[in-house]
């Protein structure tokens, strides 16, 4: 016997709803589809302006693949398809007034295995996102201390910026790609798994970078990780899939509510490791 | 003690040593002599026949006692890697004979001359130390060079093709460009001299030869770069999308930049392919006994498998020396090149 819970209900439940919220991204019922696979189900979300709001639930709950719909990646998959609308600054990402490309220029995206381009140096690679979409920029020296400053890399890397990017530790792979991602100075981060091939130093620096960019930036960030979640994440949403149904939200809210006093029982098993 | 400082000492698992050797050499002998006493005896005659006799004798005697001592499962093991070992060595004996063949013969005479005299003027019954291969070198990398300029765009953007933009056509784009891959090399220069010698008039030249070699060059080089292309990390091309970059720019400044290497190593196979193509030459650029590099668009031009196929059909005792030369001259430019491939193939990105 499985729970059901009809998604209006989810909305409800959610403490972020609650108050007035200055959303700087908004999902409405986005449903996915792999094929003729539907991998999730009526999704609605609003992610606030400058918060860090953390994607959390079992594997294959599609999170991952909802992430990827609020910058248009998912599409990108031959076989993809997906319904509903995701709204930045109240403009649908979808509609006709946004390019595909201008959408990502303005909500980046750091990958979960550290990716920064083999053929380029550490400058080239904090640079590369203005030099792929022919963007100019004034000072780019500024830039590059900037961007790296931000992801605090800047210390360990300011005497090797012509250093192939590849030869900088995984940590610091990671810190660059997020450096590249700031660089074209984007609203919204959209973050999967940041720190699930990273060692626990790198993974606290890469935390301390992210409450940082919090400030001016509204960061999406994918984990497995449930102290992660706590530790970086002002509010939450825990998806889940189950037997017959496609991914959808259990329940999302305020980051401490949801691990202190969780509105569904699921939610309590699953921050608390008893399944997951 | 003395089995503490046993199993402390130093050594390596299965090694092979003066027993093994001892156990590999013994059949050998045997079979030897056994093989020599049988084609005394019968009617068995001939060198290869005594090759394959002894040969199976060995193999037998050699997995017999292995099976004896160690067991059926070693017996086989042993006879399997002994046959495969052996047919290794068999591969690459040809390979060493024609490479001795063409070093000893094409040392000869070999002279420093050789490298800056032309053929102008020399006569049919000339000692071989007169005249040279100079103009069929510079022949030789002029068209080469031409080649791979006019292909290696087309080649390049036909795998970028196929691997990144995946259009419609990629099926028959495949087809294309493996059927192109079976070309007969003499099919490529009759369609160079059709169109391009006699069709349009443009006459015997070193242009209308790497028309033909790029023909020849172009599956090699696009199926080649495809797939150092499929070696790119996708996550770098998302990386790069998700940056904003249109896909044009994810190819020219992330994907080919991280290909370099392996598009180098296109093109150097590419060009070994054609460096020693004869077939297309002979309606093409037909041969020449001047140097005349600068009459590379308009004049008939020789190029070393030219030279090397209109110096041994000449049959001039002479003559057939300078095609030994210039066959050792060709060899030597493909290894290099293949030498550089390798090289430049290996120094991949640091990852």
């Amino acid at each position: 016997m499985s729970i059901t819970m009809s998604p209006a209900h989810n909305i409800e439940s959610a403490a972020v709803n609650e108050r007035t919220v200055d959303a700087a991204l908004r999902a409405e019922g986005i449903s996915c589809w792999f094929g003729k696979r539907k991998v999730l189900e009526d999704v609605n979300l609003v992610m606030e302006r400058n918060t860090v709001v953390a994607l959390i639930g079992p594997s294959g709950c599609g999170k991952s693949t909802f992430l990827r719909t609020l910058n248009r990646m998912h599409e990108l998959t031959p076989t993809a398809a997906l319904a509903g609308a995701v709204y930045l600054n109240d403009v649908d990402i979808y509609g006709p007034e946004l390019k595909a490309s201008v959408t990502r220029q303005r909500i980046g995206m750091v990958f979960q295995k550290p990716n920064p381009f083999p053929a380029m140096s550490v400058r080239e690679n904090v640079l590369s996102g203005l030099k792929l979409t022919g963007t100019k920029v004034g000072n780019s020296e500024e830039l590059v201390q900037w961007a790296l400053l931000k992801a605090s890399l800047w210390e360990e890397v300011k005497n090797r910026l012509d250093a192939p990017g590849g030869s900088l530790s995984g940590g610091q792979q990671q810190r660059l790609c997020i450096a590249r991602s700031l660089a074209v100075k984007p609203e919204v981060l959209l973050m999967d798994e940041p720190c699930s091939a990273l060692d626990p130093t790198s993974t606290r620096r890469v935390e301390e970078t992210i409450s940082e960019i919090a400030d001016d930036i509204t960061v999406v960030i994918v984990t497995h990780n449930m102290q992660q979640a706590q530790r970086v994440s002002d509010t939450c949403a825990f998806f889940l899939a189950e037997e017959n149904r496609p991914g959808h939200i259990v329940e999302s809210g305020l980051t401490e509510q949801m691990f202190t006093n969780p509105a569904d029982p699921r939610t309590n098993d699953y921050v608390n490791g008893r399944f997951g | 003690m003395s089995t503490a400082s046993v199993s402390g000492a130093p050594r390596r698992p299965r090694t092979f040593g003066r027993r093994e050797a001892t156990e590999l050499i013994a059949p050998l002998a045997i079979a030897g002599v056994v093989t020599t006493v049988l084609f005394a005896i019968t009617p068995l005659a001939g060198p290869v026949g005594f090759v394959i006799v002894m040969y199976s004798l060995f193999i037998a005697q050699y997995y017999w006692y292995a099976r004896r001592t160690h067991g059926v499962k070693a017996g086989v093991d042993r006879a399997v890697t002994v046959v495969i070992s052996s047919a290794a060595a068999f591969t690459i004996l040809p390979l060493v004979f024609i490479m001795g063949f063409v070093v000893a013969k094409g040392a000869k005479s070999l002279t420093w001359g050789f490298f800056h005299h032309t053929m102008e003027g020399v006569a049919p019954g000339a000692p071989a130390s007169a005249g040279g291969a100079f103009h069929a070198i510079i022949g030789t990398l002029i068209q080469v060079a031409l080649a791979t300029f006019i292909c290696v765009p087309f080649g390049v953007l036909t795998a970028v093709y196929l691997q990144e933009v995946r259009g419609r056509f990629v099926p028959l784009v495949r087809v294309i460009v493996d059927a192109m891959s079976g070309l007969p090399s003499i099919v490529a220069g009759l369609f160079i001299f059709a169109v391009w010698v006699v069709g349009l008039g443009q006459g015997f030249s070193g242009l209308a030869a790497s028309l033909a070699l790029g023909v020849l060059m172009l599956p090699t080089v696009a199926r080649t770069t495809e797939e150092m292309l499929k070696l790119v990390d996708p996550s770098l091309r998302e990386a790069s999308t998700a940056l904003g970059a249109p896909q044009w720019r994810t190819v020219l400044r992330v994907v080919l930049p991280t290909a370099r290497s392996g598009i180098i190593t296109a093109v150097i196979l590419g060009i070994a392919r054609i460096a020693g193509e004869t077939a297309p030459l002979l309606m093409t650029s037909f041969g020449n006994d001047r140097a005349n590099p600068t009459k590379t668009l308009s004049e008939p031009q020789e190029s070393l498998p030219l030279f090397i196929y209109r110096q041994i059909t000449s049959s001039q005792g002479a003559s057939v020396d300078r095609a030994w030369s210039a066959a050792l001259v060709l060899v030597a430019i493909v290894l290099v090149l293949f030498v550089v491939a390798r090289v430049l193939g290996r120094t991949r990105p640091a990852k």
